[in-house]
């Protein structure tokens, strides 16, 4: 018998504890800007890239969070849900699908709040749902934030964010730019105002529709904002485009926002634009009355 | 090729009733009217006046051309900003003379371009839906081939949205759908079929109210056969649209888009 049995190799114990260097998920994340890894809380609670001041992209609930007085939204029409006017094959289990894993019910959440206590319609797109896509639930909860603060004679703010039409609703989501149009001209003719606040990525139909009818338009710093996508246009053009391409500091240049605001001045630039256009007459009540 | 697609296949064709066909058969003494005011003229959108049967009328439309030399020179009919732009001036100028606006469409969409990016193109087409929203005189569309996207939509937010038998009108070129919902522009024949972009299938789904027959008793019809049933089907809706009231007819406008 052999006390010691010589291996003619040496086994190596797969280690099972971590005793080298590993980082938790959801410590760092990529800025999708500068492409640097960001440290998750030097993001602060606005969410901003300390490298290039890229504002990520943050869900509706953290925007309201972040931009009106606590407490003091109220939701309309949180009711409205996507329809399947086309019956789209997969479509209204991709929509259930959504809801679960977002906890939202559509793309947009609308109702009344106040900045630094003055009153405004108020809508949030939230691209974590397909995207921000305009269907008819989009559309039909924009139509009545407008609808409503024309009724109600109060401004419209409106933080938009989405990648266009709602592909599985076809032409039904075409429609939606002319209705939430018409529904900002009732608005607009009433003398009411208006701020758009574009937030990354706006893009296709929302773009040629109500992101850029605000009286005044405002951005956040890197926001995508353009009518077609990058990569279409590159087929079409059969050449690569610039980074800086569609940003909104290139959209300010070319004339079509007003100004580019850092997320954590937001709030303070809405509420002194919104004081400007109170109307202390109240020459609007009366003409309603 | 499914027979939808074979639709959309009839929709490009470019034998097709033109814009040029409609200003020079339809319209008497058509005067075409160029340019934005503001950067350029854009080809792809002409624009102009005449009279229908006797009633003064701004016509605007696309023209994709007819040779390869005119395709270069209107692009296709895919409109940049400044196309969008002129048909606004023209429709304003419209309002003003108290003209009724007749749209003739036939793009598959804006054109998708730096410098449409950088010219506004997505303002361009909000703008148009905006202003066309409460103009007051009566605006009637038809679709006479292609109705693709927004750039389509920028001139068919009207009292009435029309499509010839062959034409089609959809959210997106069925090739660019299946490129953005399956990442395959290949299956595109399949989207045709979801989409639901043909004159038959929109007019049951009452996005548009009438369709202009190409063909009678399954035989294709002329030309002129064509332009003169339009012509008298126009006639008879302007008659109609014009002893409207102003306030009613922006009324019906918008409650016709607000039921979508």
């Amino acid at each position: 018998m052999r006390l010691f049995k010589k291996r003619p190799y040496i086994s190596i114990q797969k280690s099972t504890s971590q005793n080298g260097p590993t980082v938790p998920d959801g410590m760092f994340e990529k800025c999708p800007q500068c492409k640097q890894s960001v440290y998750v809380k030097s993001l602060g609670q606005e969410r901003i890239c300390p490298n290039c001041h890229y504002a990520f992209r943050i869900r509706a609930q953290e925007r309201l969070a972040l931009t009106v007085d606590p407490n003091s939204f109220s939701e309309w029409d949180g009711e409205v849900h996507a329809s399947d006017p086309l019956q789209f094959p997969g479509y209204e289990e991709k929509i259930q699908n959504v809801q679960i894993n977002t906890g939202l019910r559509e793309a947009v959440l609308t109702g009344q709040a106040r900045f630094n206590s003055i009153e405004s319609a108020i809508g949030i797109m939230d691209s974590h749902f397909i995207m921000g896509s305009m269907g008819q639930a989009v559309g039909e909860k924009i139509t009545r934030l407008f609808e409503r603060a024309t009724e109600k004679n109060l401004p419209v703010v409106l933080f938009t964010a989405s990648g266009g039409a709602r592909m599985q609703e076809g032409i039904f989501s075409l429609m939606q730019m002319a209705k939430t149009s018409a529904a900002i001209k009732r608005h607009s003719e009433k003398g009411l105002f208006y701020l758009t606040v574009i937030t990354d990525p706006t893009t296709g139909g929302v773009t040629a529709s109500f992101a850029m009818l605000g009286d005044i338009i405002l951005a956040e710093p890197g926001a995508l904002i353009g009518f077609a996508g990058k990569r279409v246009i590159e087929q079409t053009i059969k050449e690569s485009l610039p980074d800086d391409f569609q940003l909104a500091e290139t959209v300010l240049k070319n004339g079509f926002i007003d100004q580019i605001v850092e997320r954590e001045k937001l709030k303070s630039v809405i509420s002194q634009l919104l004081e400007l256009h109170v109307d202390p007459e109240g020459t609007l009540k009366e003409e309603s009355e | 090729m499914n027979d939808v697609m074979s639709v959309v296949s009839s929709a490009r064709k470019t034998d097709r009733i033109n814009m040029k066909d409609i200003t020079s058969m339809m319209i008497d003494d058509f005067i075409e009217l160029h340019g934005d005011r503001v950067f350029k003229d854009d080809p792809a959108i002409i624009g102009g006046i005449g009279k229908l049967n006797g009633r003064a009328v701004t016509v605007i439309g696309n023209q994709k051309g007819t040779t390869v030399e005119e395709n270069v020179r209107t692009n296709f009919g895919s409109a940049h900003p400044e196309g969008y732009r002129k048909s606004l001036r023209l429709m304003k100028q419209a309002e003003k003379f108290n003209r009724p606006v007749l749209n003739f469409i036939n793009t598959s969409g804006a054109y998708c371009g730096v410098e449409a990016e950088e010219r506004g193109q997505g303002e361009a087409i909000a703008r148009n839906l905006l202003e066309m929203s409460d103009l007051s005189v009566p605006v009637l569309s038809v679709i006479i081939g292609e109705g693709g996207s927004g750039g389509a939509l920028a001139l068919a937010l009207s009292d009435e949205v029309w499509m010839m038998e062959f034409s089609i009108y959809s959210i997106l070129s069925p090739e660019g759908f299946a490129s953005i919902l399956w990442k395959d522009a290949k299956k595109a024949s399949d989207a045709a079929e979801l989409m639901k972009l043909t004159s038959s299938d929109l007019l049951k789904l009452g996005i548009i109210e009438k369709v202009i027959p190409e063909t009678e008793k399954q035989e294709a019809l002329e030309k002129d056969q064509i332009i003169a049933n339009m012509k008298k089907e126009i006639d008879e809706k302007l008659f109609e649209l014009v002893r409207v009231s102003k306030n009613e007819l922006i009324r019906k406008r918008y409650d016709r888009f607000r039921q979508y």
